[in-house]
């Protein structure tokens, strides 16, 4: 049943064997350094000239007969009763086929649903919407946490109290920590709230079958399953009967998880006008209604002693959700750095704004500016090298490497010593700490089917956020088939192909990649089966490689794969394979670690990223290719949180100001530096690919290097994010 | 009280996008009459002769990537949604619907602009090219292809736009520094933040490197 493997764990330098127990059925996990042929070379992502040439199918272009356009009211008041609706007049309009007032009469915030129509064009759509009069009873709201608080405060949910359940921890002593300390440092440190500004706004096109009793539903979404199950449950239908297509997706970071409102409007328009409905937000609405990273206001404390050692760290934090929760920021502060004495304790704070959702590494890229910043406070005070403070405060073997690697390919030791520049525009550069735990779920199941012209299918029910899914599937499939990578086709994006997971967490590679490799090799053994009278040899004599099933102890004795699957009985032969429970592998978390530099105009008060160098570790990199696509991402958010990204909230009117693509600024081509980075390998030994994600990992540390360059450039912290010009020449004392 | 807690006082105002649109719709209520500058090849009308367009939908015709084609459209309908909704050319993307993330940026006579912002009517007369006109899947503009092979798309959805951006400014200067393609898409946005690809796809259809054949692309089938 089950059978013992010795692997190699570790990385360059440091690496040891241990024995782990893996299925029978399950392949042998690729080694620590074996010579694979197409897994870790650079791969161009297989679904790449679709997209260059827009022939990528995603939600928003699908287009189907009769189909209806479906746009959605929302509530301009930030916090209403809704005493009553009048459709009469959008019912009315030429080519409206359906006018649905939502159920919800509580408004909690300004985005939210009221009511929704569809209709031959888009424009008849949004001109109906214009029709629905809504009788709105307005209520005191409130926007700020403190006010929020307070016991006079309006409150979001009727009775309920605006400040949600108390998280706290604590390790040691952290009073007296601060006591035994040397120096120790204070500051509050605070954050925006992020919008994740996905391209392609959420929605989605819903069509059901005349009976009314099968939903098909095409939407932007980072789970084909949870949306599914959802839906399921929401139109009392059994999940069978639910079918969730998502081919190409524009974009989610965490914002498109499970059943939407705007998929269930769409179905809910899509039965009421018996034909099939799109809903696609627009602009604002995406940036209003449909999730955000929380803000966060952190107030650490730091104590270390003589010989540079952190002797406590203590955070109270509190962000605001909106409506929705998850304002937490204490993971980073809990684990990066040793320290005896850790106290955290985190807070959200119910107000009348958009709901939060899962945003990119969520609560860790606020946490890690707040610790990093003050790490660097820290080690100016008790006059200790910046890198040199990690460094002693560090136990991760793997961190310690990769700082040294960073080191040497920023250039740590000249940059940070060299002489500031005196004239208007200072250098600055910094260094933060990534940290994640992207090793995989079990749970996906992968089915790989060959033809009998040769070519091999793999058809798992997970999803492609940008990270090149497709790619890295065909990837392993063709490796363990002994394939050029151009003989596999990828299929996902469907409920109709086996479970797999929402592509959340930095999930999607580690674990689907070895249920698809698992398959992979329960195929190749049936067609071992196939090949092994032909070539005089037991199945269990056979390997693959460049195209051939060949006899092990002689390779010319070989036949073409193309070949074997000619004599497939009937059409196609097809395996299964699952992904299994993690093995006891070598470490569960992430490392990493990235350096920034930055120009400040002392002037101005602009800020521009010069070079960046991201060191990271993944176990194996499947494709370094995409795998670098993932991380210049990750750092570009993080360029985009340090320096721009606000949702700027009316405080008269409890109404986002900046709802748009302008007034919302984003990073862009302008604002890219030079980034250079580093996979550092590490054998984890807790699958048969040894695969981690990267898409979080890559984005932690990066506002906080650029915060700690901002520091270091002009010699007074700025501890609000975003780093804007009046910020820097407020820190200046210039304002 | 503090500020944000007492009763708003009135709802949001109009944003300049829905200005736009909604000074389009009262003009479409009153029959739009617009004098539209004649372009080459096309019938001029008369000095002091007006166009009378809508409400209702009218019979345009458009130049789409080097075909006629023959629309109903409203006056208001924006070349954007023309593409999308009345000709199935769904490779050309709504975004930020401001013109400010160049997602939708085809070419009018050869120059980018953003779809959203041209209405269908004022295309009359001009070379439209998509992103479905520059190339195929099969058959890729070394653009393009460039951008596959140098991975310079990641969700793909700011890609059509980054394309046409890029492909025109090869077009202005074969010989376009990165500088220059940095300016070019200065005004496409990418969330995934794939820019820097973007550059090394733009070097590399200014001199393309012979084929690797460790680089395997495929060209998958639409299902």
């Amino acid at each position: 049943m089950s059978r013992r493997v010795t692997l190699t764990l570790g990385f360059a330098g440091n690496t040891r064997y241990a024995t782990v127990v893996i299925p029978d059925d399950e392949p042998t996990p690729w080694q620590w350094g074996e010579r694979l042929s197409v897994v870790g070379k650079p791969m161009a992502r297989v679904d790449g000239p679709l997209k260059a040439a827009g022939a990528a199918r995603y939600t928003y272009d699908i287009e189907l007969p009769g189909m209806l356009y479906g746009a959605i009211l929302r509530s301009p008041w930030p916090h209403a009763r809704i005493r009553d609706i009048d459709l009469s007049a959008a019912q009315h309009l030429d080519g409206v086929r359906a006018v649905l007032a939502l159920e919800d009469r509580e408004i909690r915030f300004a985005g939210q649903e009221v009511a929704a129509v569809a209709a031959v064009s888009s424009e008849l759509a949004d001109d109906a919407l214009k029709l629905i009069k809504v009788d709105y009873q307005t209520m005191r709201f409130v926007l700020n946490m403190d006010r929020a608080m307070s016991d006079s405060a309006p409150r979001v949910f009727g009775s309920g109290s605006n400040v949600g359940k108390t998280s706290t921890s604590s390790v040691g002593d952290v009073a007296r920590g601060l006591e035994l300390a040397a120096n120790t440092t204070e500051a509050t440190y605070t954050t925006p709230v992020q919008t994740h500004v996905c391209l392609e706004t959420h929605g989605a096109v819903a069509s059901f079958n005349p009976a009314g009793d099968r939903l098909t539903v095409w939407c932007s979404t980072q789970g084909v399953f949870s949306v599914r199950d959802d839906l399921a449950v929401y139109f009392s239908l059994p999940p069978d009967n639910v079918r969730v297509v998502c081919e190409f997706l524009g974009g989610g970071f965490g914002s498109k998880f499970g059943a939407t409102p705007e998929m269930i409007v769409a179905a809910r328009l899509a039965r009421a006008a018996g034909v099939p409905v799109k809903v696609m937000l627009p602009r604002g609405d995406e940036h209003r209604s449909t999730g955000n990273r929380p803000n966060s206001e952190q107030k650490v404390k730091l104590g270390v002693d003589r010989d540079g050692k952190l002797t406590a760290i203590d955070l109270v934090a509190r962000g605001s959700g909106g409506i929705g929760g998850g304002a937490g920021s204490a993971a980073p502060f809990k684990s990066v750095y040793r320290c005896a004495n850790i106290r955290t304790e985190e807070r959200n704070i119910y107000t009348n704004a958009g709901p939060a959702s899962p945003m990119r590494a969520p609560g860790w890229p606020q946490g890690c500016f707040a610790l990093e910043l003050a790490m660097d406070e820290m080690a100016k005070k008790a006059r200790i090298d910046r890198l040199e403070f990690r460094r002693l405060n560090n136990d991760n073997p793997v961190r310690a490497a990769e700082y040294e690697i960073g080191a040497r390919a920023f250039g740590w030791a000249e940059k940070n010593s060299s002489p500031k520049s005196s004239g208007a525009i200072k250098r600055g550069v910094g260094v933060a700490s990534a940290q994640w735990h992207a090793v995989g779920v079990s749970g996906p199941e992968a089915q790989v089917i060959a033809h009998r012209d040769g070519g091999v299918e793999v058809r798992v029910g997970t999803q492609d956020i940008g990270t090149g899914t497709r790619t890295i599937l065909a990837i392993v499939a063709a490796e363990e088939l002994g394939l050029p990578v151009d003989r596999v086709k990828s299929e996902i994006g469907d409920t109709r192909f086996l479970f797999s997971v929402p592509s959340g967490g930095s999930l999607t590679a580690p674990s689907n990649t070895p249920a698809v490799r698992q398959a992979a090799a329960h195929l190749k053994d049936k067609l071992f089966r196939i090949a092994a009278p032909i070539l005089g040899a037991e199945p269990d004599d056979l390997e693959t490689s460049d195209g051939f099933i060949r006899v092990r102890t002689n390779p010319s004795r070989a036949l073409a794969f193309a070949d074997v699957c000619k004599r497939i009985p009937g059409d196609s032969i097809s395996a299964q394979g699952e992904r299994v429970p993690n093995y006891a592998g070598f470490r569960t978390d992430q490392a990493g670690c990235q350096f920034a530099e930055v120009e400040v105009d002392t002037e101005t008060g602009i800020v521009r990223v010069t070079h960046v160098v991201a060191v990271h570790d993944a176990g194996r990199i499947i494709d370094p290719l995409t795998a670098r696509s993932q991380v210049n991402g990750g750092i570009l958010m993080g360029i985009g949180f340090a320096l721009f990204e606000d949702r700027r909230m009316d405080p008269q009117l409890g109404i986002m100001v900046n709802p748009t693509m302008d007034d919302y600024k984003l990073p862009g081509s302008l604002d890219v530096p030079r980034i250079d980075v580093t996979f550092f390998e590490v054998a984890n030994g807790i699958t048969n690919t040894g695969v981690m994600g990267l898409g979080e990992v890559s984005h932690v540390a990066s506002t906080a290097a650029i915060a700690c360059a901002v520091y270091d450039a002009i010699g007074v912290p700025v501890r609000s994010l975003p780093i804007t010009p009046d910020r820097v020449l407020a820190a200046l004392g210039h304002a | 009280m503090s500020r944000d807690d007492r009763k708003p006082r009135k709802p949001p105002g109009l944003s300049r996008r829905s200005f736009i649109k909604g000074a389009g719709a009262v003009a479409a209520a009153a029959g739009l009459v617009r004098v539209r500058p004649a372009s080459a090849g096309e019938k001029r009308l008369p000095a002091g002769v007006v166009e009378k367009l809508g409400p209702e939908a009218a019979t345009i015709e458009l130049n789409i990537n080097g075909k006629p084609a023959t629309l109903e459209i409203e006056p208001r309908v924006t070349l954007l949604n023309a593409l999308r909704e009345h000709l199935g050319l769904t490779g050309t993307k709504l975004v930020c619907d401001r013109g400010a993330c160049g997602a939708c940026t085809v070419h009018l006579d050869g120059k980018p602009v953003t779809s959203c912002m041209v209405l269908a009517i004022d295309a009359r007369g001009h070379q439209i090219t998509t992103i479905e006109g520059l190339g195929t899947p099969s058959n890729m503009h070394p653009v393009q292809a460039a951008f596959v092979e140098t991975d310079a798309l990641q969700c793909g959805f700011c890609t059509p736009g980054m394309v046409m951006s890029v492909a025109a400014a090869l077009e202005r200067n074969p010989a376009a520094t990165t500088d220059e393609i940095k300016h070019a898409t200065a005004g496409n946005i990418c969330r995934c933040g794939t820019y820097p690809h973007v550059f090394a796809a733009a070097l590399r259809a200014v001199k393309p490197e012979p084929a690797r054949s460790a680089r395997s692309v495929r060209v998958a089938k639409d299902a």
